[in-house]
């Protein structure tokens, strides 16, 4: 099964990254080594964020992240283990789970076409 | 008839059994018992004409599995299962030589109580899954409306079969935290059907459904002593369920009860059990729990309660497992050492460490008791009225209302 290991940060989280870098590294390494990293993108901080809807055809163009919260996405990583025991180990592993929140979710399996 | 008896006879005590062995298949619980669910239905129409089979429960786990196999034809996601159904034996009115089927039982209790599950749900979902209750029944006993539980249960089974939480014994290193889990659900259960219970109709609530957990998860567990100190705790407590109230219905506390109106029977296998976990050397809460029961019934054989004992247990357990109503507890107990006075000082120096107890029922009951007792009987009177206020349970409140009346001064 995927599951998509979202990474929720602190203004501070954003601010500390650099010296997380070689953690963040390792643990990739370590996903890729045991067969497990299916993807996974590091996002820029939320002031670089904008937020778009289209209502009624018209678009409602807003600059920050939805939602507008104290923790914020910062990244995720796309894993491929057996089950929700296997994903939470990996997740807990995560440099990201010491500082701040690491959300577990399953992916939507879509059928082949 | 006798189809009818029989078919109910194989639910109460297979279902558990049966779901456990049709989810390590398709982990899927809302399937399992679905499928489960038709075939009792199948049994309740065809055993009282037919005749009970010869396997009951083979005959259940064939139709069940029949039922789950049609469903898997029609959805993909359940397709793979396919083969591991197979595997089983095709007729159900010839079984083979009755059919034995592991008892997975344990995983599906691990299942119910995994970190995953919201903590208030996994009682529910024990109760429901391993001893087939309706979601009436058990919203009955938690005091929520049926809808509201049935609606939380079907959610708590769709998070575990599309987060892909696992059917499986956790490892070595997850195990002692997971029966911990497995434990609380059970002993959550049992006090809501404590509390629910009403003052009247003498509804037992759940208490014996958490019992037959209890007794499971005890069998199935021997290497966790706490499993046997739970057990051990829940019989002391469902031995005194008789004399917890007078014949007109009112409270009758602890102290005051006629032991002789206690189940010596419960009585006897609680202290088998107890004795049993305590050889293992490592204490719990439960077990020092029990044990504190142990020594009150004590009073049934030396007719005294040993004070210095009790105050060492709640000593242990506040060490282990520190709980405000464990602390309110033990002052009680110190009162009966050291005297009303030294335990009012303690009440008080614990209220103000921990607010919230102002908002707690035993801590207003126990310094209305002992102000009475340093002769304090205005204060006392107030005490009790405040704690008639926060009392849940009607024979409480009238119990109390009754103590805060015969203290009044005239």
């Amino acid at each position: 099964m995927q599951y998509a290991v979202l990474i929720y940060e602190s203004e501070q989280d954003f601010a500390d990254r650099p010296g997380l870098m070689p953690a963040y590294a390792a643990y990739s390494q370590a996903l890729a080594e045991a067969g497990h990293m299916a993807g996974g993108e590091a996002l820029q901080s939320p002031h670089t964020a904008t937020t778009v809807r289209l209502r009624h055809g018209e678009r409602q163009v807003q600059d920050g992240p939805f939602p507008d919260s104290k923790e914020q996405l910062g990244g995720f990583f796309l894993i491929d283990v057996p089950d929700l025991d296997a994903a939470l180990t990996w997740a807990a592993r995560c440099p990201a789970a010491e500082r701040c929140a690491v959300e577990v979710r399953p992916v939507l399996a879509m059928e082949a076409p | 008839m006798e189809g009818r008896r029989a078919a109910e006879l194989a639910a109460r005590q297979s279902f558990g059994k049966l779901v456990a062995w049709l989810t390590a298949r398709c982990g899927d619980v809302a399937a399992a018992e679905d499928a489960l669910g038709d075939a009792f239905l199948a049994a309740l129409r065809r055993w009282p004409v037919e005749g009970v089979p010869r396997a009951p429960e083979a005959w259940l786990l064939v139709v069940a599995r029949r039922r789950l196999i049609d469903r898997a034809r029609r959805d993909r996601t359940l397709e793979q299962l396919l083969p591991e159904l197979d595997a089983v034996a095709t007729d159900p009115d010839t079984p083979e030589p009755p059919m034995a089927f592991p008892d997975e039982r344990l995983r599906l209790l691990f299942l119910c109580a995994h970190p995953a599950i919201d903590p208030g749900i996994q009682a529910p979902l024990m109760l429901q899954t391993v001893l087939g209750l309706t979601a009436g029944r058990i919203a009955a006993a938690f005091l929520v409306a049926p809808a509201t539980m049935g609606q939380r249960l079907v959610r708590a089974k769709a998070k575990i079969r599309d987060a892909g939480i696992p059917f499986v014994l956790p490892g070595a290193e997850a195990l002692p935290a997971r029966s911990a889990a497995v434990l609380q659900a059970i002993y959550a259960a049992y006090t809501s059907g404590w509390n629910g219970e009403g003052d009247d109709g003498r509804d037992r609530g759940l208490t014996r459904e958490a019992v037959l957990l209890a007794r499971l998860c005890a069998a199935l567990l021997p290497e966790e002593p706490e499993a046997a100190g739970l057990l051990a705790l829940l019989l002391h407590c469902e031995a005194r369920h008789g004399a917890r109230r007078a014949a007109d219905g009112s409270y009758v506390p602890l102290l005051e009860q006629e032991p002789g109106q206690w189940d010596a029977a419960l009585i006897a296998e609680a202290e088998v059990v107890l004795t049993q976990a305590s050889r293992a050397g490592k204490p719990g809460r439960f077990q020092l729990e029990a044990a504190i029961q142990s020594l009150h019934a004590h009073r049934a054989v030396s007719g005294r309660v040993d004070w210095p004992a009790l105050l060492g247990l709640y000593d242990a357990l506040l060490a282990l497992a520190p709980s405000a109503g464990g602390r309110v507890s033990r002052i009680a107990v110190l009162a009966e050492l050291a005297g009303p006075a030294r335990a009012l000082v303690e009440l008080g120096a614990l209220a103000a460490a921990e607010p919230g107890l102002r908002e707690h029922q035993p801590w207003w009951a126990l310094r209305a008791h002992l102000l009475q007792r340093t002769g304090r009987a205005a204060e006392a009177q107030q005490a009790y009225r405040r704690a008639v206020a926060l009392a849940d349970d009607p024979a409480v409140r009238a119990f109390l209302a009754h103590r805060a009346g015969a203290d009044r001064p005239g």
